[in-house]
């Protein structure tokens, strides 16, 4: 996973509740087997059937936040639609509320999500509305998105925010806990089920 | 204070404690599918890890299987070279794995419970989010991603906070013709898409208790479309009897400890959860859904829902743009709806009970001419059974589709898809723009309800039926 510490870039304004993941990336391009490539996915009902989406026009094309409605995520546990928005030059998503799965895999892939209140959700919508090639930072340092004259704090737990400005691999740093999990399985009874012979 | 019985499933688990730390949580059961899977077996290869408990993980192809030509090779090339990677990653790693047409596949989770790998107590995760159907155990089961897939199968154990609390009571008896699904439809509708992002929801109340395993399992599995991290229901007797005798749960000896374990997982009375919702069931009616999330949902007496009538703003856009894409009018009778193709199958209601509701329904009835039913069994051991008790020859009597088991149409990864613009009514769990085709609108229903819309063609609960005398 990269490193996140402080990102800017311009934004798209998603003015939709429940984007679910099957609009993000619907099943059909679920099928690939490696870990890139996913952009040809990404919102393709929407990008295909509405000419005035918001990523179909022109000032949008190279905004890497997107600013999302609430219940951003909502669905599936696919983490092809984080990996969809990452391959679609996305860096930063941020709205009032995700759904807990898409928010977890965020963090395991290097895709930032920052909740913000409802109100300055609209406030950056508003604004990137206004001015397309409006610059936007979203510092994981600080804990602060800033656009124009405002600076507005998010909140994010310690060790996830370490793990993402450090860039660190999960797995590794639990391996660093193997005689934890060995002294874990020695306690656990016997009859629980096993899937070999 | 008194814990959850979803508190006490996780408390037992924790591997793992520190201050400012994510708790490391031991994973009792990993199931794994086709689609999830590749990138973290390729992790694996990439960093020289071995899978660390190849016996307690699973797997099946479910996703991409196609439901006809069973004996033929998938047809799909991309499907195909998925179903393949999953056949060599788990042979590499040692890993079980169920193939196509054999007794043990079919959708990963109808095939825990039905083997018995699932039980009270346990931790169970797979990259799928229906996995909370597990928890119809009194198990605390969860969908994850594919970084965490790779994570569990390395070390068998994710980071994990613990989840907020939320009790849904149902009491009361259910009216004749309302099921599980119906239940959770309302839930859902209730408490909204989101109404349980961060919980855990606990299902309680006579209602719930009077259910059978498969119907907890339908009520569980929907857990997510309420935004839940899981659903589980506290174990009892019909769980314990639905599970002995199954290839995996222990015998003998083991039985009774189990048991003895499991009758332990109850909530405490003094436990304390962070919101409850109190449902009666004698009010409910079958539920079905007019929008394209699944919290829009509605009794199936009532009519298409005018937006302006939302007062919440968000809510309104929804459901203004739910009705552009599902072609329907503020208004209009929810019965008045014409449906071109009837699902019956998923990880929601692809079970054996679900299809002896229906069969029970078209038994010497016909499908309406225009319309066209897809039956599609769970997994392979539900079709064999179906077809033991005859119920695949009612299906075919009355006009239906009979198919192999797999996913199938809840998501069209395999060929059974809506056409543009084609309206289904499904026993799925996703109603979202495109899931079941391209342009497709799906209206969320009972197994019941399915039934008795494929014989009028229109939406229909099981009572009309008797109603018209039919």
């Amino acid at each position: 996973m990269d490193a996140f510490t402080t990102h800017t870039g311009t934004a798209a304004p998603l003015r939709r509740s429940n984007v679910d993941t099957d609009q993000i990336i619907p099943a059909e391009y679920l099928k690939r087997i490696t870990r890139t490539g996913f952009e040809d996915g990404l919102f393709v009902a929407w990008r295909t059937n509405e000419p005035d989406f918001v990523l179909n026009q022109p000032q949008y094309a190279d905004a890497s936040i997107l600013v999302a409605g609430p219940d951003f995520g909502t669905g599936s546990s696919r983490e092809h639609a984080n990996w969809a928005l990452l391959d679609g030059g996305f860096r930063v998503v941020i709205s009032a509320r995700f759904a807990d799965i898409f928010r977890n895999n965020s963090t395991k892939s290097g895709l930032l999500t920052v909740v913000l209140p409802a109100a300055d959700v609209e406030a950056l919508q508003d604004a990137c509305e206004a001015d397309p090639a409006l610059p936007v930072t979203v510092d994981l340092v600080a804990r602060e998105v800033r656009w124009a004259d405002r600076a507005v704090a998010f909140e994010i737990d310690d060790y996830t925010r370490w793990r993402l400005l450090e860039g660190l691999d999960d797995i590794g740093l639990t391996e660093r806990h193997l005689d934890d999990i060995d002294a874990f399985e020695a306690t656990r009874p016997s009859w629980k089920p096993r899937t070999l012979a | 204070m008194g814990q959850t019985l979803a508190q006490k499933v996780y408390e037992q688990h924790v591997v793992r404690r520190t201050e400012g730390e994510p708790d490391l949580l031991y994973i009792d059961l990993h199931l794994v599918h086709e689609v999830t899977s590749p990138q973290a077996f390729d992790g694996l290869r990439a960093a020289g890890r071995t899978v660390r408990r190849p016996d307690l993980t699973m797997s099946t192809e479910d996703h991409n299987v196609p439901t006809t030509n069973l004996l033929a090779p998938i047809a799909d090339p991309v499907s195909r070279a998925q179903v393949e990677a999953l056949r060599t990653n788990t042979a590499e790693f040692g890993i079980r794995q169920a193939p196509m047409g054999t007794r043990d596949q079919g959708i990963v989770h109808v095939i825990g419970p039905q083997l018995g790998l699932t039980q009270p107590g346990m931790t169970i995760v797979c990259g799928d989010s229906h996995t909370s159907t597990h928890g119809a155990f009194g198990a605390l089961a969860f969908g994850i991603g594919t970084s965490e897939v790779e994570h569990v199968l390395a070390t068998q154990t994710l980071t994990q906070r613990p989840a907020k609390q939320m009790s849904v009571r149902v009491d009361g008896e259910l009216p004749l013709g309302v099921s599980a699904k119906d239940v959770i439809l309302a839930v859902i509708a209730e408490i909204g898409t989101g109404g349980g992002q961060g919980h855990v929801i606990e299902y309680r109340g006579s209602a719930i208790e009077a259910l059978s395993m498969e119907s907890r399992m339908t009520i569980c599995n929907m857990s997510i479309e309420a935004g839940a991290k899981a659903g589980l229901i506290a174990p009892d007797e019909t769980t314990f009897a639905y599970l002995a005798g199954r290839d995996h749960a222990p015998s003998g000896a083991d039985w009774d400890a189990a048991v003895a374990a499991w009758r332990e997982l109850r909530t405490d009375d003094d436990a304390v959860f962070d919101r409850e919702v109190v449902i009666d069931a004698a009010s409910l009616t079958p539920y079905v859904t007019w929008g394209t999330n699944p919290g829009q949902g509605l009794p199936i007496g009532d009519s298409v829902p005018d937006p302006a009538s939302f007062a919440d703003e968000s809510e309104r856009d929804a459901a203004e743009s739910a009705l552009a894409y599902m072609g329907l009018t503020a208004g209009t009778p929810l019965r008045e709806i014409s449906v071109d193709t009837v699902f019956l199958g998923s990880c929601t209601n692809g079970r054996i009970e679900d299809l002896r509701v229906a069969a029970e329904l078209l038994r010497g009835q016909h499908v309406a001419a225009d319309t066209r039913m897809l039956v599609v069994p769970g997994s392979v051991f539900v079709k064999q059974q179906a077809e033991d008790e005859g119920l695949d020859a009612v299906f075919t009597a009355a006009g239906a589709e009979w198919r192999g088991a797999g996913c199938s149409m809840c998501l069209g990864m395999n060929p059974d898809q809506l056409a543009p613009g084609e309206r289904s009514a499904s026993t799925s769990n996703r109603n979202f723009q495109g899931r079941q085709g391209k342009g497709g609108r799906t209206h969320l229903v009972s197994p019941a309800v399915a039934a008795a819309t494929a014989i009028t063609g229109k939406l229909t609960a099981p009572a009309d039926l008797q109603t018209a005398g039919a």
